[in-house]
């Protein structure tokens, strides 16, 4: 028999989705799922971007595509990016935010854009960080140091 | 005031509104895109390897913020986005005289002598000015424009801050920082006046109520201009006139053209290629 489609079935698979660029984290543990709708066959994803301009978007519908794809009766997969809710790093998950600090990035601090000295470093919780480049390998991403533990650690920027 | 326009579809339906909104948004996606092109052909040359992240980044979200307005294009069917960016002529595009603007002398893959003074004080710039354009569309009658302007805002804050990090360093450093900092605001303002002109579509732009008038976007850009030059300790220059040529209406240089034939030389081969 087969099971009925409901958006459940798909949020449990999305938990496997992981953010392309930091494999640890779902991209649901990220905030960057909107919403889930099933008519029929034809599964509906709305995906919120973390910067506009990151280039793993493409890669992130792919992967949702594929993993979905794979649930006996459903005919297509449409994924849409949206900006209303707009993404903002205050939706990464309690568990998105633990994780992130085991992979060595600091998550984001609680705060209005601009106010980025307010992290701890993820491996000693130093508070005696500076920032190094607000602008680090990924546009969500700064680089900082942390003067205890003297590691170099990223930080997702408040958005 | 226009009423709100929700959708694409419902921008479709009306040919003057559709028109105007076309226009507008190839200003903006051109002056993100060919600004992107010219910070991508700094690309390994910048004066450290962590500006050269975080230049690099900055360009490539400046290209998804174009990436963004082509596709907007697109669902109101103009055209592939891809297409659009790289398969028009020069003379179509609409982007303003700043961003085309070359570097420096020499080419990125032969003797580059790029001025680094000039990429500072033209991003920082350009990026006071995308701030004051996105304010200026907060209250646009397309709804899209309005929910993309409010992300691009949050992003674009963090461009601002780090090119302020180097002019404000540099401007009250030592005389010949100083003076290469003074040559680039120089070189910038006089093409300045280009970001501001929306050229013939203007006032239709206005009309529709896409966006905030000319005279309120530089009023908005000189507030927070005014600011910059306080914290450089400059005088504040004023506001240049817009020019009589503008690239809003397809009026360009050579480096224009150069430009556009060398990022889209590998994409002409084959525009049909899968990548």
């Amino acid at each position: 028999m087969t099971q009925a489609l409901t958006a459940d079935i798909f949020w449990e698979l999305l938990q496997e989705v992981k953010d392309p660029e930091i494999p640890v984290i779902s991209m649901i543990e990220m905030g960057m799922i909107g919403k889930v709708e099933v008519e029929g066959g034809v599964v509906t994803v709305d995906v919120l971007p973390t910067f506009v301009g990151c280039p793993a978007i493409e890669i992130m519908k792919k992967n949702i595509v594929e993993k979905l794809s794979t649930v006996e009766g459903v005919q297509d997969v449409q994924v849409n990016f949206v900006f209303e809710p707009a993404w903002s790093s205050d939706r990464i998950t309690e568990e998105g935010r633990e994780k992130l600090a085991t992979f060595g990035i600091a998550p984001p601090p609680k705060v209005e854009v601009g106010d980025l000295m307010d992290v701890l470093c993820p491996f000693c919780n130093s508070a005696n960080i500076q920032m190094d480049n607000l602008f680090g390998p990924a546009a969500c991403r700064s680089i900082l140091y942390c003067n205890d533990c003297k590691n170099p650690f990223e930080a997702i920027k408040p958005i | 005031m226009t009423a709100l326009i929700e959708t694409v579809e419902q921008a479709k339906g009306n040919p003057e509104f559709l028109n105007a909104l076309t226009a507008l948004l190839f200003q903006m996606a051109d002056d993100d895109f060919i600004l992107a092109y010219r910070g991508s052909e700094w690309l390994g040359l910048a004066p450290h390897i962590e500006e050269d992240v975080a230049f690099s980044s900055m360009s490539q979200d400046t290209m998804g913020h174009a990436v963004l307005f082509y596709e907007l294009l697109e669902d109101l069917g103009v055209g592939r986005a891809d297409d659009l960016a790289q398969l028009r002529d020069p003379q179509d595009f609409r982007n303003a005289l700043l961003v085309e603007r070359p570097n420096g002398t020499g080419h990125y893959v032969e003797n580059p002598r790029y001025d680094w003074a000039y990429a500072v004080v033209r991003w920082y710039f350009y990026g006071l000015f995308k701030q004051a354009r996105l304010e200026a569309l907060s209250n646009s009658s397309f709804k899209p424009l309005v929910l993309v302007s409010q992300k691009m805002m949050k992003e674009q804050r963090y461009h601002v801050m780090h090119w302020q990090v180097w002019i404000a360093q540099l401007a009250n450093s030592n005389e010949e920082a100083r003076t290469r900092i003074t040559n680039a605001v120089d070189r910038v303002w006089e093409d300045l006046g280009s970001l501001f002109a929306y050229g013939s579509h203007g006032a239709e732009f206005v009309k529709q109520g896409l966006i905030e008038s000319e005279d309120a976007l530089k009023q908005r850009f000189e507030e927070k201009a005014k600011k910059a030059f306080a914290m450089c300790n400059f005088d504040w220059k004023g506001l240049p006139q817009a020019p009589a040529q503008t690239g809003r209406d397809g009026q360009h240089t050579q480096d224009l053209i150069d430009a556009v034939n060398t990022l889209s030389e590998v994409y002409r081969l084959d525009p049909s290629a899968a990548w």
